[in-house]
């Protein structure tokens, strides 16, 4: 591939903008590219001055300083005084799932029913949502998308955020089984008092439990059914139970969305319990995680967590939700930031940054965007950092990418240097000057 | 009757000593002040007197006895203005008629709200405390200073000019037209609405005038010859409304698309009506020189968009280039977590667009001080103004910047060092800590918080 005219392209694409409206944006760069002259932030193995990453097609092919490894049929990027980071991963979000969230048409995330560990947010991915590049040019790469409700919501799905279909842009179609455990509450519409709460606290567990049950037994039936077919009946196909098999093997993570004290203390015991030690559990939201951090990290099950909502209790201290994510990491659980949000997943960067000025620290904080979600997923081969011989997904930034005041310049999925624009850009680029007349 | 003098004597000095609002001095040295109407001053101090900025420079110093704070590698600014917020309402929609402009969020004040202090914890010291959404003409908002710990009407910001809430789109054609089956039901029925209203108010002044004068003449009719006159009754709503007319009240009008910004454009022009901005206003920028052809204001959230359908063609872009157009716009938070870092939501305007840093500060403080009409007392670090201050660790718009110190009329309210966790005024019975959505992990939005209450009547 030879060097691209980049002044042609850009004109290119501003022709393009003009003739072809369906087309949200321009086409990507691909090949064989090289940046040099960058601070390379790898996350696994430090920083690298004046460094110089290679792609090749998809993937990362050298990381260093050597210029010589650049030869001229690269094409170069000069990144001199700018930054490159490994593309940032959210870990809850319902991106793709929900294009307007209060017109319901068009809300696909929460299917009707309490059980639906066969509900698959794969399925329901819109690769053409509009706010797909919107998220991605802020430099998040990467997004477990996830259904919600009921007892059991579905299965998330880890997507990349550049492509024409969900197969080309799914990493893991089975990212983790929702569970949103069940709450002992006698407050708002619930159960009237605390007996009747916790009647229906118990009656959710047995159900749970049956559930896990009738799936471990499913497995081994059909296990031992495709070991060793002769002499047996082949025992009927049931897709919840089916979809269930992975889970229960503890090759599916379960993402358990728990929030208060007591809830939590109450799914590490059911966790801790021996039928369950097989499973490979998440906990998300874990907004009161900081009060019972030490039990979390014994039980060592790593917590997917934001900062940006109001301090749960009255009586929080106002820095609460800031100092979650560090109260977490310093008790030794493993720690990813996520947003919860859905067309404004591009805020990642800034719940990462808070969690970083209130006591995680910008490199531990840029860890739980990168490679800790990268590893509690299991794709730490693939993603969450800059390293060769994995998956070319990075971003230039101007500066500290947690800062509003930095612009992130460049983006990059699976190797392809995307269009940096999105609705919003374009939206700007037409009404900032609105009625200008051509020159 | 000398305990009843007694009594009366103490009610007296009580209610004098309770109605003061306290004002503090303070003088804070060797920071970097952000004035945000001068620039920004290298090791400068400020000197806070009685609660009214006295001095602001380098060298300076200060009285005997007025506390010294040590600003050096400190940023002061003037406090944050948010320019719409239901922070502390009591109740914030009156939803059961499209016009109620006789309502007033002047007793809606929770003055003992917790989120009162995680607000000042934030670095904003004013507040505009506005009426919901529900209603084509809502009711009257309440400009706030933020005073924790002090009664509801000391709450109130003294001379700010007076606002009311006025809303298109959706909101009210969904409560109204969707839920109750009543006019407005679309954008035409907002606009007739608001027409209809003012024509009724116009009619009705010039009747209810007519009638004093004619009652004037009839009381003053000795020989008794006049017939008396038809008696035209004081309407406290059409009172509000020819107010509004007359350019006493400012409109805050809650809206979306660019076609309803200039439909009420319109509206306003027609009626003389000078002096408003438009809240939230996601699709202004499409209509950006129209708005500042008319010198109306904006008011906008840095990013939020999407959630539903009258924001989804818009852009996180639209602060940047309504401020390139020359509109003074501000960056309000309409949310009781955003209110908490409105430094961080303004700073967002330099990523998207890039403002300049300078433009991205006044669309907190003195662009949203305009808005509200008290832009002579506060939004800058000026002389003469009110000590409404906060001190920030670093810059304000750096994410890694925290507010150390907040000072209100020269009293110190909020201090990161010295403040215990738990700053409750008063304990409620009914606090649940279920205010953060619980075991669900994706969030996401649907509403504004301007649509707070109404939900039961649109469910119907």
């Amino acid at each position: 591939m030879k060097p691209i005219k980049w002044n042609l392209v850009l004109a290119l694409l501003l022709i393009g903008s003009f003739t072809a409206q369906a087309q949200i944006t321009g086409k990507p760069n691909f090949g064989k590219i090289a940046i040099v002259d960058a601070t390379i932030h790898t996350v696994t193995k430090g920083t690298i001055e004046n460094g110089v990453i290679r792609l090749d097609g998809e993937k990362i092919e050298y990381v260093g300083t050597d210029r010589s490894k650049v030869s001229d049929e690269y094409y170069i990027i000069s990144a001199s005084g700018k930054h490159v980071y490994p593309g940032f991963m959210d870990s809850g979000t319902s991106l793709g799932l929900v294009e307007v969230s209060a017109v319901a048409v068009t809300v696909d995330n929460r299917e009707v029913g309490n059980m639906n560990p066969n509900m698959l947010a794969f399925t329901a991915f819109n690769p053409h949502s509009v706010s797909i590049p919107v998220t991605r040019v802020s430099g998040v790469t990467h997004v477990i998308t996830a259904p919600q409700g009921g007892l059991v919501s579905g299965q998330a799905a880890l997507m990349d955020l550049w492509g024409y279909s969900p197969d080309s842009m799914v990493i893991d179609v089975t990212a983790g089984m929702v569970l949103n455990w069940p709450t002992i509450r006698s407050r708002g519409r619930g159960p009237r008092n605390l007996e009747q709460a916790e009647k229906r606290y118990k009656e959710a567990i047995k159900n749970l439990n049956k559930w896990l049950d009738n799936a471990r037994f499913y497995q081994q039936m059909m296990s031992e059914y495709d070991a060793d077919a002769s002499g047996k009946i082949k025992p009927e196909k049931n897709q919840q139970l089916q979809s269930m098999r992975a889970l229960v093997e503890g090759e599916t993570p379960l993402i358990i969305a728990v929030s208060s004290e007591k809830d939590i203390l109450n799914a590490i015991e059911w966790a801790s319990h021996e039928d369950n030690i097989s499973l490979n559990i998440v906990f998300a939201g874990v907004e009161e995680g900081w009060r019972v951090a030490e039990q979390i990290a014994k039980a060592g099950i790593p917590c997917l967590v934001s900062t940006l909502y109001t301090p749960v209790r009255p009586y929080d201290h106002i820095h609460r939700p800031y100092e979650n994510p560090s109260a977490l990491m310093r008790a030794g659980v493993k720690v990813a930031i996520m947003t919860g949000e859905v067309e404004n997943v591009r805020n990642l960067p800034f719940n990462a940054g808070y969690a970083a000025a209130y006591g995680m620290g910008t490199e531990e904080a840029i860890k739980a965007v990168t490679i800790n979600p990268a590893e509690i997923f299991g794709v730490s081969n693939l993603l969450g950092s800059l390293e060769e011989g994995k998956q070319a997904n990075l971003f230039i930034s101007s500066g500290d990418p947690f800062e509003p005041l930095s612009q992130i310049e460049q983006v990059f999925i699976k190797g392809y240097q995307i269009p940096m624009d999105s609705r919003h850009t374009q939206l700007f680029e037409e009404f900032l000057d609105r009625d200008a007349t051509q020159e | 009757m000398k305990n009843i003098v007694n009594t009366l004597l103490l009610l007296v000095i009580f209610s004098i000593v309770s109605l003061a609002q306290e004002k503090g001095s303070v003088f804070i040295q060797n920071a970097t002040l952000m004035t945000i109407t001068d620039g920004i001053i290298e090791n400068g101090d400020v000197l806070i007197i009685d609660g009214v900025i006295t001095g602001i420079g380098t060298n300076l110093s200060a009285p005997l006895g007025v506390k010294v704070v040590n600003g050096s590698g400190k940023y002061v600014m003037p406090g944050i203005i948010d320019a719409h917020s239901h922070l502390n309402t009591v109740s914030t929609n009156e939803a059961r008629n499209p016009v109620t402009a006789e309502v007033t969020m002047e007793e809606s004040i929770n003055p003992n709200s917790v989120s009162i202090y995680r607000a000042i914890a934030g670095g904003v010291t004013s507040i505009h405390l506005m009426h919901g959404s529900a209603n084509v003409i809502g009711g009257q908002g309440e400009t706030l200073k933020l005073r924790y710990g002090v009664s509801q009407d000391e709450m109130r910001f003294r001379n700010a000019k007076r606002t009311i809430k006025f809303a298109l789109g959706e909101n009210p054609t969904r409560v109204h037209g969707q839920g109750n089956g009543i006019q407005p039901r679309t954008r035409m029925g907002v606009e007739q609405i608001i027409r209809s209203h003012f024509d009724e108010a116009l009619d009705y002044k010039k009747k209810r005038e007519a009638y004093l004068e004619t009652k004037k003449v009839y009381e003053g009719d000795r020989r008794g010859r006049i017939v008396p006159p038809v008696p035209v009754a004081k309407n406290l709503r059409y009172d509000v409304l020819n107010d509004i007319i007359d350019g006493e009240i400012l409109v805050h009008c809650h809206s979306y698309r660019a076609d309803e910004i200039l439909m009420l454009m319109r509206v306003f022009n027609d009626y003389g009506i000078k002096n408003y901005t438009f809240q939230h206003a996601n699709e202004a920028f499409k209509v950006a020189p129209e708005i500042a052809k008319n010198g109306a204001y904006t008011s906008v959230f840095a990013d939020w968009w999407a959630y539903k359908f009258e924001v989804y063609y818009s852009t996180a872009y639209n602060a940047t280039i309504l401020n390139e157009n020359g509109v003074t716009n501000s960056i309000n938070s309409d949310s009781n977590e955003l209110i908490r870092h409105l430094n961080h939501e303004a700073a967002k305007t330099v990523r998207y667009g890039e403002t300049s840093e300078a433009d991205a500060l006044k669309m907190i403080t003195i662009n949203p001080a305009m808005q509200l009409g008290i832009d002579k007392m506060v939004g800058s670090l000026e002389v003469g103004k009110h000590g409404d201050i906060a001190i920030w660790s670093g810059h304000p718009l750096s994410i890694y910047s925290k507010v150390q110190q907040t000072y209100i009329d020269g009293k110190k309210y909020f201090d990161m060092l010295t403040d215990p966790a738990d700053m409750r005024i008063a304990v409620d019975s009914n606090d649940s800590y279920a205010e953060a959505e619980f075991n669900t992990f994706i969030k996401g939005r649907e509403e504004d918080a301007c649509m707070s209450d109404v939900f039961e009547l649109i469910q119907h």
